[in-house]
């Protein structure tokens, strides 16, 4: 390229509209990823974030694991039965051995258990689990403190570590075994997990390397991504010019405003997955008398557009929800949807006696989740409609919890994904009657309280007949619905991008954690 | 000279004093870092736990006092996210910020100088009214456009179907006008070399320059066309003045009154101006530095925000106070050398 027309084409590239992409090849057997974040920490048990998981799912391997329809599949557990109400035994996998040579058993199924109820973060997740014991080298019982249907859900969460590894002193005399929060432990920067890959080479913030784990058990598995090198790109645009200038060759979080751009260009493939995650808005029923009157929340609900929001703001990025629980949960119910009805939200307002609206404060992020301050203003306007005004603040993440935590705003956003991909977590943090002594209501902005549902969904929580469970959560839905408890607004959904031959679309799933012990990479010379 | 460079020293530790209790004074409105560190659905208690650790709940003096107290013996405390001492945090990054700014002035230089000057030797020439032109858009366009037009045309590419392909001059003009990308697009690539310690450099190889190509030139985008006008501003002056007048009086050639008695001169200004924006293109850093990814200083810090890392936010404001600082001394100290009748301590020549 000849410096004229360099110039020249930068002078027209920047105004010529009609233009398309060029073809690029992706690299076999090295995939270069660009990930939005890479992980806070190699100790699993020190952060529990979408970034540490996903490190988990690459160097480790959970006892069981989602597939994409949300059944479970085995991993290092190969069987599991319930022996009594309260205890589960589980048959591992012979025959696997950690990064460092040991054997994989029992015990270290055993360690990591105990380890996670040690977790600041994992510790409340793991409350319902009471002890865990090895029968035999490749057997281990699990108990429960009360009947609870969750286990195996919970199991999804173990990932043995090398419990001989991960024990003793380092050369400084501190316990390697320690969970040090944004603290410099031996295991926040020393793996050894079971996992298809390898952390060869680790520079936080700027890269992590992998390499193919040669003893790795799973060799039925079709992957044959030999090194991984992940690059943290944080910023959208320079993600996704990343895969389309053939940087990399797999990417997350495809941008909304770019989908089009990637699903046009040759040479790469989109992959969008409906997500979990639900986005909504809680009312503050302390700071605001009418929210606590169900014709109140009622006609907010009604006033908003949640299909408009998801077709037109989102750009059909999103499912526009009437219930927490995605297709595919527990506690989904196909009967309740989004019902917009201006007219019949005026009506509520009217009769409960605010026919001339009244004023709120509303507050959320702007860089959260995907188009949250545009979605904020759009359901302010909509609120303008039964004259309530809105008075919107919008701030980054770092100050929004903060914000947040304090309860003093009128309306506040909030996106929540169910660790447990269970319906039940919803309720248990965003409605349920706040009690700081269990933790109840943790994120329960508008202190909403119906003891009704947290009786029906508490008492679902210990029914070990899941067809039973189902049925009760999906009839707390619709008491939530009723009662509008929370203004549902869609479920987020999920966009990776991956180049030509890189066939990532079976390995990624609506959890977030893309199995890339499992992918496939067909060189572009086959 | 000594006495000078003292006096700067001293103006080095004030200015760290100040922007460290500045820092520490909006660090409750930089958010909240137990936030970042924990899953969303740990409890409160454990959170109060963490803040509790590291003494997040202290009364504002104390928290200064106990941090002033490890800084004067070099322990500036440690970043929450690397989990290492935030001041060897910003020593790893600093070599690609550095290089990226050397890169940048060395376009800066290397353009501004010949094309400030011959602009002003015929200010009425087509050519350099097309550069004044040019130098009045690259000054307003945000470096973020510049570097994503950089990036969609030299790293994805731009294939242009706007002319009729199926004639001749269409498919000619279709060719000309479109690019094939392939320049690499974000970081510092896998190719470094390692010079000492932990500098890697990026100019040792033909990769590593690749990847230096784009983020140089859009930070140096904003600065050049400030540079082009300044010099073409300050060289027009010095060819109206007397010295010059009575040297082309003497019969000396046009190339000896131009470059050697006339740039001479004016360059005074642009060293001071040049200096001081140097030191400015360390901020401007960060904008480049989160659009090509590429692992520097102003990168670290826009994450360092985003995470509320309040220590490495705090080290890294009085490092870059400290860089002023000493950019200006070192101005200073050049202006001395080029211009002798400045006296640097101030008194009155």
């Amino acid at each position: 390229m000849t410096f004229k027309k360099t110039l020249l084409a930068s002078v027209i590239g920047a105004v010529v509209a009609g233009t398309t992409l060029l073809p690029m090849t992706a690299s076999a057997e090295t995939l270069r990823i660009g990930y939005s974040a890479d992980p806070e920490t190699l100790d699993l048990h020190e952060q529990l974030s979408g970034g540490v998981l996903r490190f988990s799912h690459l160097a480790f391997d959970p006892l069981v694991r989602w597939t994409k329809d949300f059944q479970f599949e085995p991993r290092l557990a190969t069987e599991w039965e319930q022996v009594d109400e309260t205890t589960m035994r589980m048959t591992l996998r012979e025959g696997v051995t950690f990064h460092s040579g040991n054997e994989f058993t029992a015990k270290d199924v055993v360690w990591t258990i105990e380890r996670l109820k040690e977790s600041p973060d994992y510790r409340a997740i793991f409350e319902p689990v009471a002890s865990a014991e090895a029968v035999d080298d490749y057997t281990v019982e699990i108990v429960t403190t009360e009947p609870y249907p969750l286990l195996l859900n919970l199991a999804t969460y173990i990932f043995p570590m090398d419990s001989e590894f991960y024990t003793g002193e380092t050369d400084d005399g501190s316990d390697k075994a320690e969970i040090v929060k944004a603290g410099n432990s031996f295991a926040s920067r020393n793996v050894s997990g079971t996992g298809p890959f390898i952390v060869t080479d680790r520079r936080q913030g700027v890269r992590v390397d992998f390499e193919r784990f040669e003893d790795y058990w799973d060799t039925e598995s079709e992957g044959n991504v030999s090194n991984i090198i992940m690059t943290p790109i944080a910023e959208n645009a320079s993600r996704v010019a990343a895969l389309l200038s053939g940087g990399v060759d797999f990417i997350d979080a495809v941008p909304p405003n770019d989908l089009d751009r990637v699903r046009e260009a040759d040479g790469v493939n989109l992959i969008e997955i409906d997500g979990t995650r639900i986005i909504g808005f809680q009312m503050n029923e302390e700071r605001v008398e009418a929210f606590q009157d169900a014709r109140v929340r009622q006609a907010v609900d009604l006033a908003i557009n949640q299909e408009g929001i998801a077709d037109r703001l989102m750009r059909g990025f999103a499912n526009p929800a009437g219930q927490f629980s995605p297709e595919g949960y527990s506690g989904h119910n196909p009967d309740l949807t989004p019902r917009y009805d201006i007219e019949r939200a005026k009506e509520l307002m009217a009769e409960a006696g605010y026919e001339e609206g009244f004023s709120v404060e509303m507050i959320a992020p702007n860089n959260r989740y995907v188009n949250d301050a545009q979605i904020a203003q759009a359901v302010a306007n909509m609120l303008a409609q039964i004259n309530i005004k809105v008075d919107l603040r919008t701030m980054p993440l770092a100050q929004y919890w903060p914000e947040y935590d304090t309860r003093e705003s009128d309306m506040a956003m909030i996106g929540w994904h169910a660790d447990t991909e269970d319906s039940a977590n919803f309720f248990q943090y965003l409605t349920f009657c706040i009690d700081e002594e269990t933790g109840a209501g943790q994120y329960n902005y508008g202190s909403y309280c119906n003891e009704e549902i947290d009786a029906l969904v508490t008492e679902a929580d210990s029914e070990t007949d899941l067809e039973k469970r189902n049925e009760m959560l999906r009839e707390a839905e619709a008491m939530l619905y009723e009662d509008v408890g929370f203004i549902m607004l869609h479920w987020q959904n999920l966009a990776y991008a991956a180049a030509d031959g890189v066939e990532a679309e079976p390995v990624v799933n609506a959890i977030d954690f893309p199995y890339l012990g499992d992918l496939v990479v067909k060189s572009s010379d086959d | 000279m000594i006495a000078f460079l003292i006096k700067r020293l001293m103006h080095a530790i004030l200015v760290m004093f100040v922007i460290s209790v500045l820092a520490f004074a909006i660090q409750d409105n930089l958010g909240d870092p137990v936030q970042q560190m924990v899953g969303q659905s740990v409890p409160e208690s454990e959170r109060e736990e963490i803040r509790e650790r590291l003494g997040l709940n202290d009364p504002f003096l104390v928290q200064y006092a106990r941090f002033a107290k490890n800084a004067v013996q070099g322990d500036f405390g440690y970043s929450y996210f690397y989990r290492e001492p935030a001041l060897e945090v910003i020593a790893r990054h600093l070599p690609a910020t550095l290089e990226l700014v050397f890169a940048a002035t060395l376009i800066i230089v290397l353009f501004s100088v010949p094309i400030g000057v011959y602009s002003a030797i015929k200010p009425r020439s087509p050519i350099s009214r097309l550069f004044m032109g040019v130098s009045i858009i690259g000054i307003s366009i945000p470096v973020f456009l510049t570097a994503i037009v950089l990036i969609q045309i030299f790293a994805i590419g731009v294939t242009v179907t706007l002319f009729p392909e199926n004639t001749g001059w269409g498919a000619w003009l279709n060719a000309f006008f479109s690019t094939e990308g392939n320049m690499p697009s974000f970081g510092r690539g896998y190719d470094l070399v390692n010079v000492v310690g932990n500098w890697d450099t990026n100019l040792a190889t033909w990769n590593g320059l690749q990847h230096l190509v784009l983020p140089a030139v859009s930070l140096a985008s904003i600065m050049l066309p400030l540079f082009i006008r300044l010099i073409r501003a300050e060289m027009m002056e010095v060819l109206q003045s007397e010295y010059v007048k009575y040297a082309r009086a003497k019969g000396i050639s046009m190339r000896r009154v131009y470059f050697v008695h006339a740039l001479k001169n004016t360059m005074l200004p642009v060293i001071t101006v040049g200096g001081v924006q140097i030191g400015t293109m360390v901020a401007y850093t960060i904008l480049t530095e989160t659009v090509f990814q590429w692992p520097g200083m102003g990168l670290m810090f826009l994450d360092a925000i985003n995470r509320a890392d309040i220590p490495l936010i705090v080290t890294y404001l009085m490092i870059v106070g400290v860089i002023f600082v000493v950019t200006n001394t070192i101005v200073d100290l050049i202006y001395g050398l080029v211009n002798p009748t400045v006296k640097l301590t101030g008194k009155p020549a």
